[in-house]
């Protein structure tokens, strides 16, 4: 038995039968990560001593007796922008590049109560801006599929682990894509859930509006388990929902879309939409309809707007999240400046990276004086509209079906003259952000270049549950989840 | 939608951001392209539309005002890039004041 190859659930169930110890599952998991991790490079920090040093006392603990809950002994990565105490917590920039935080992320304080093992901090685009993990201070990380392209971003080291098998499974973020694309680009399940379902206390803040955390996954049972031991209402976010959180695992019983009406956004399938996606997609639709799905043909008439809003929203946000970094309470200081503005200006200067100096002057110029009525305050009317849009379209279907990305995974370096051109291939994915909603991305196809291609479904507020039995319905009538990435 | 360097400039005072003239040349370039793709938006009517700053239809948030414990001082200040004696250590703000 190759315990890397396991499924999360899989080898949850093993765990708690007694076959398999915590010690053989980290020690496991190290041999992978030292066989591929130098050409993945999917980690920033790796927790490796510290998790086999906990493996073993988990071990001992559990003598005789193997009463687990979920997330015991599970071996996860985690994004580098959740906060994990005591382990450093980079965002992949050099503003925090010595920054270890105090106390725990929300999330991070549920799965170290279940007894998770930590095997490392995975990569992203700075302060999880970008579509690539090109923007990361570190470097980018790789595709598993191909090493010459980028495994999306900017949750791209958490879905590079994934599919590497690096990890059983990992959490990530998503403010406009940023756990569906990279998902998509590397063959795996990721899922965005309901804005408010999982708390954000403890996510270092890009767009608070926007952002949420997510299970990536290798399979969807394992995104519904995951997000389980995740989510829930939390008094430390006052923007986390107290609705209560269903078995998700119960909701994979059905293996049908039977009663369920699909609806196929007509905008979704327009120009610039890559052939072989379309063609993967239509065939998953096709699939969903002979699942029992009833499928129809919908509009989003705002979609094209959506890229338009969320640059200016999110970039409005991040401008005044980021203005927490000054040199004074945590993260880089600029040596040798002669006053308090210039110590600011030059701490920020040196301590971010191009894209988030641009999105923070992208922010500043939208919120400035004379400007926010015709950008911030446009943006935030229009997204009232997009959120009209999903509103109207959820009182005739139950589910939407779209591409996850125009195109599959591109190569390193391929877009990075161009922000325009990086922004707009998120496209499909931003407009849930902005509507608040939960997606999911999961593998249907492979390019002809060998690369995977995504299924996006998109559910009602807190309909994770629906969206879980869709998905899972589709997955297990299907094969592609079988398919490895051969790394070489 | 033309952003002059004069402009980028500005805002990069308003973000207390330094920038290389490179890194101006660039910005100006980049964030006028990027707006003039943002001024598309003109074209949707919003009379009327009530804008969006969270998805939730949350009003205040309230939680009993009990005390809980918090991090120590030496936890605040063990990520400062200085501090002594449990205090941030940061240039001097105010200028010295001639003696009356």
């Amino acid at each position: 038995m190759s315990i890397h190859k396991l499924s999360l659930y899989e080898l949850h169930k093993k765990f708690t039968a007694g076959e398999v110890t915590a010690t053989e599952i980290v020690r496991a998991y190290g041999l992978r990560i030292g066989q591929v991790e130098p050409k993945v490079k999917a980690y920033i920090t790796q927790a490796k001593d510290a998790a086999v040093a906990q493996a073993g006392a988990l071990d001992a603990s559990l003598k005789g007796w193997r009463k687990t809950s979920p997330m015991m002994g599970m071996p996860l990565a985690i994004k580098d922008n959740i906060c994990t105490e005591g382990v450093l917590t980079t965002c992949a920039s050099r503003m925090l590049g010595n920054f270890v935080p105090p106390y725990d992320a929300t999330v991070i304080a549920k799965l170290r109560t279940q007894g998770y093992l930590l095997l490392g901090k995975t990569n992203l685009d700075e302060f999880a801006m970008g579509s690539s993990t090109e923007n990361s201070a570190i470097g980018p990380s790789r595709n598993p599929w191909n090493l010459q392209c980028v495994p999306g971003g900017s949750s791209g080291g958490s879905a590079a682990a994934v599919a590497a098998d690096e990890c059983a499974a990992a959490l990530g973020s998503d403010t406009g894509g940023s756990i569906r694309q990279p998902a998509a680009f590397c063959g795996v399940v990721g899922l965005k859930p309901t804005y408010g379902r999982v708390s954000r206390y403890g996510l270092i803040a890009f767009a608070s509006s926007l952002d949420q955390i997510g299970p990536i996954t290798k399979d969807v049972t394992d995104a519904a388990f995951l997000l389980g031991a995740i989510a829930g209402h939390d008094p430390l976010d006052s923007t986390s929902a107290d609705v209560p959180v269903p078995d998700y695992l119960k909701a994979l019983k059905k293996k049908d879309l039977k009663k369920l009406k699909v609806g196929v956004p007509v905008e979704f399938f327009a120009e610039g939409l890559d052939p072989e996606v379309e063609q993967a997609v239509r065939a998953a639709i096709e699939e969903l309809q002979s699942l029992g799905g009833e499928i129809k043909e919908i509009q989003l008439p705002r979609t094209d707007a959506a890229v338009a809003t969320y640059y200016v929203i999110a970039t409005a946000e991040a401008s005044s999240n980021l203005a927490r970094y000054d040199g004074v309470k945590f993260g880089l200081r600029a040596k040798e400046t002669k006053d308090l503005l210039e110590l600011y200006m030059k701490t920020r200067q040196e301590g971010f990276g191009p894209e988030v100096k641009r999105r923070i002057m992208l922010g500043t110029y939208v919120l400035s004086a004379g400007y926010y009525d015709a950008y911030y305050g446009k943006a935030q009317a229009v997204r009232t509209l997009i959120r009209q849009d999903f509103e109207a379209a959820f009182q005739d279907v139950d589910l939407i079906v779209t591409p996850v990305t125009p195109t599959p995974a591109f190569k390193l370096g391929e877009k990075g003259d161009d922000p325009l051109q990086m922004y707009l291939s998120d496209i499909f994915t931003i407009s849930v952000n902005l509507a608040g909603v939960p997606a999911i991305a999961l593998p249907c196809g492979f390019s002809q270049g060998g690369l995977p291609i995504g299924l996006q479904l998109i559910g009602r507020p807190f309909g994770e549950d629906t969206l879980l039995r869709a998905a899972y319905a589709y997955e297990q009538s299907t094969q592609w989840r079988t398919k490895k990435p051969v790394i070489r | 939608m033309e952003i002059t360097q004069q402009e980028v400039e500005k805002v990069a005072k308003l973000a207390r951001l330094e920038l290389t003239d490179i890194e101006k040349a660039a910005f100006a370039k980049q964030l006028s392209q990027i707006l003039t793709h943002v001024g598309t938006l003109k074209q949707y009517d919003t009379t009327g539309v009530e804008p969006t700053a969270t998805v939730l239809g949350q009003v205040n948030v309230f939680r009993p005002d009990i005390a809980r414990t918090s991090l120590s001082v030496e936890c605040a200040v063990a990520n400062a890039p200085e501090s002594t004696d449990g205090f941030f250590v940061v240039p001097k703000i105010i200028e010295d004041r001639q003696p009356l």
